[in-house]
């Protein structure tokens, strides 16, 4: 592991306020065309790395091995060995992009995206050639994501760390099918490539929340899309060509996972799952984790979300022939355990 | 690229550009020629220098929870759960979860709304552009708005704030008695909560009517009536006049357009009905979508049936708007057949709205046919009901003509 840039996680994690550095939010990136998850024929890759150690012999992750844990996760996605851990990274982005990395951190610090996995995979970007200031890290708004353990950064050479509540969202809309929405402003003016950092968990409508549900915090009006267990608006929403054509991978938080309570953080429903998905598949990606939730419920003695009447109705939605944003076929998706 | 701008360049851009009607509803709360600054939030999108913000901060915090209050119409559930009774949503909503509207929020098993006293649009405009044209023509009305609304219409022109969560837009802090001063202050005879959805932010529209009737002001308001039985009784039964959007007669229509249900806004308007209000509907058609023969025919034998032949009715003209800008405009012709269905199944007052200077926005007396209010625009120009009776054959026109 290098130690050349642990200086930067260090910064990353480390309380820093600015003196009169300003945000800017420069013109609006055109998206890139919309790109197939994966390769026509081929199955969506969803690597699970676990480390029954994470924690060690407490309750706290431990940053050095949730690194490793990202590392074996993003060598099992590619399909070569990389000689460093930074190889993999560099298939995915080039020096120069912008990345911004969207959490979620609505549920608080007991289950909100891993400040250290963050660090990780800023450090990793920069190894790459990304430079620190062109990574962004946010969420839909400041204060929750100081809650969960994130420290605010704007400006300066390092890397970025904010809310949609400081620079706002687009005044005209992106519409598509049943979702017309103004986007942050950190979505269109501040990223090239977006890299979606989800936890794993349950939701009292929608079923499930994962990857293509974080999405909702990407835009101005949340609370419009939640009816019918959120179908079809989630998948409505990731059809947007600026989220579309952005993405380019999802690592699922699952360090601390939750099978009911949804959205909000219930700690007697959670389990310490100690692990990662990592997919360019949202959609594979998704059914992987509702499966393990469906698992940890069953094994609680808890009804399947089916049984409540709120399974994830959207994850199909994604995957249908309007969407093709993915796979929920079990025989399509290449799970990958390491 | 990334790049530092300045704020204050970043200001000068936004006003040297054509202003859209949000930098525009901005910019006129800054002014005050809409009665009131709004905060400003840096109109180019540029975030405050990070240094500012732990002040700014807390300051923050203060100026929030002078608009949160306890919400009325609520049930509370268990695991920190309430359910929502003020409109047909009946939202189930979880701990730090929104309802649908977007401005009333669970705290830990307590509901909220937070948009008590924030206003985010506010204006002085002629009662007729409510459209209310059975009530004190002539007169103004000091109007006011907060964010949020518990539909999501398709054609809505006041998108921007309708479906805003009430921390993206600025906002005054208005309080009830405040809102009674600025309608004395401005000669205005009456309050109307209007712009957004007023079902929304119910129990700042009860304080205020209140604050407005203790000072001799009345209220009227504009809704969408998508409200449960109970709410409606205890809000808009301080208002002495109200205006319902029906925006189809179809649950389809409803359901695809508004994001809502018909039968509980046709009940609503029953339910006003018994309680006496004064009400008047307007009916916005657009082309393609509500605008069949039978949807019209269906509305007028509706309202003569449950309502009786005397509520006003408006068929307004469309323009494309937010989520519907591929619809023409709403060709006069089609307006026109829906009056004439709706007077050939008796109705007696049936306006065509939002087409300046056409004769049906004037009023006849039903049973002699004399214009007796001519309206020219928004603008009452000419009014000759006296007693509440045509002057000309004594026919009792109903409406509050008089202040």
């Amino acid at each position: 592991m290098s130690t050349a840039h642990s200086g930067n996680r260090r910064d990353f994690l480390s309380r820093s306020l600015t003196g009169a550095a300003f945000l800017c939010v420069g013109g609006a990136m055109e998206p890139l065309a919309a790109a197939e998850p994966v390769a026509a024929g081929s199955k969506s890759r969803v690597v699970v790395t676990h480390d029954e150690l994470l924690r060690g012999k407490g309750s706290t992750v431990d940053s050095q091995r949730l690194l490793a844990l990202l590392d074996r996760a993003m060598q099992a996605l590619g399909d070569h060995p990389a000689d460093h851990p930074a190889e993999a990274w560099r298939k995915l982005v080039h020096p120069g992009e912008m990345v911004s990395l969207k959490v979620n951190t609505l549920g608080g610090r007991g289950i909100s995206t891993n400040v250290h996995l963050v660090a990780a995979i800023c450090e990793r970007l920069q190894e790459a050639g990304v430079k620190a200031s062109n990574i962004v890290v946010w969420d839909r708004d400041s204060e929750e994501m100081e809650h969960a353990g994130f420290h605010m950064a704007i400006g300066g050479d390092r890397v970025q760390c904010y809310g949609t509540d400081r620079v706002g969202y687009e005044e005209d809309l992106s519409a598509w099918g049943s979702v017309g929405s103004c986007l942050s402003k950190i979505l269109t003016r501040n990223s090239r490539v977006l890299i979606n950092l989800p936890v794993l968990k349950d939701h009292d409508g929608a079923g499930v929340t994962i990857a293509l549900k974080n999405m909702y915090g990407v835009i101005h009006n949340p609370n419009k899309y939640h009816p019918d267990g959120c179908n079809p608006f989630v998948a409505d929403l990731n059809m947007l060509p600026e989220i579309r054509g952005k993405m380019r991978l999802t690592i699922c938080d699952a360090t601390t996972a939750m099978y009911e309570g949804g959205p909000g953080f219930k700690p007697e429903h959670s389990w310490n799952a100690n692990t990662l998905l990592v997919s360019t598949d949202p959609v594979a990606l998704d059914h992987t984790g509702w499966q393990m939730i469906e698992r940890k419920r069953k094994e609680k003695g808890w009804k399947t979300l089916e049984a409540e009447e709120r399974a994830p109705r959207y994850i199909a939605t994604a995957a249908d022939g309007e969407h093709r944003l993915g796979t929920n076929d079990p025989q399509k998706i290449s799970i990958v355990e390491v | 690229m990334f790049c530092a701008l300045n704020v204050e360049d970043a200001v000068k851009n936004v006003a040297g550009r054509p202003l859209d009607r949000r930098s525009f509803m901005r910019c006129a709360l800054a002014s005050g020629a809409a009665l009131g600054g709004g905060a400003a939030l840096g109109l180019s999108g540029v975030a405050e220098p990070a240094a500012a913000m732990p002040s700014g901060a807390a300051s923050e915090a203060e100026e929030e929870a002078h608009f949160i209050t306890e919400a009325k119409f609520y049930q509370k559930l268990a695991n920190r759960k309430i359910k929502c009774k003020l409109c047909p949503r009946e939202c189930t909503v979880g701990d730090k979860e929104r309802g649908y509207c977007g401005v009333r929020e669970n705290r830990g098993g307590v509901y909220y709304t937070l948009v008590h006293s924030r206003v985010c649009a506010q204006h002085v405009d002629p009662v007729e552009k409510k459209p209310l044209f059975h009530y004190l023509p002539g007169t103004t009305a000091y109007s006011i708005a907060t964010a949020g609304c518990n539909v999501n219409c398709k054609f809505c022109q006041n998108w921007d704030i309708s479906q805003s969560r009430p921390e993206q837009i600025p906002a005054d802090y208005v309080s009830p008695q405040r809102v009674a001063e600025i309608a004395k202050q401005y000669s205005c005879p009456t309050i109307a909560y209007t712009y957004s959805e007023p079902v929304v932010f119910a129990e700042y529209l009860m304080d205020a009517a209140d604050a407005g009737h203790a000072a001799g002001v009345r209220s009227i308001v504009v809704s969408n009536g998508y409200m449960q039985a109970d709410a409606m009784k205890a809000a808009y039964g301080k208002m002495d006049a109200v205006k319902i959007d029906l925006k189809s007669f179809t649950e389809s229509y409803y359901s695809k357009v508004v994001t809502g249900q018909l039968k509980p806004v046709l009940d609503s308007l029953v339910t006003l009905r018994k309680m006496g209000k004064w009400t008047e509907i307007v009916y916005l058609v657009l082309p393609t979508l509500n605008d069949s023969d039978e949807e019209f025919h269906g509305l007028a034998q509706w309202i003569k049936t449950n309502l009786g032949v005397d509520v006003p009715l408006h068929f307004t003209q469309f323009h494309p708007q937010y989520l519907l800008k591929n619809l023409p405009i709403t060709p006069v012709p089609t307006l026109e057949r829906a009056k004439a269905i709706a007077d050939a199944e008796g109705l007696h007052y049936v306006y065509i709205g939002n087409v300046p200077g056409h004769p049906s926005q004037n009023t006849y007396c039903p049973k002699c046919r004399k214009m007796l209010v001519e309206r020219v625009g928004f603008t009452a120009s000419q009014m000759l009901i006296r007693k509440n009776c045509c002057p000309f054959c004594q026919q009792p026109i109903p409406g509050i003509w008089h202040a």
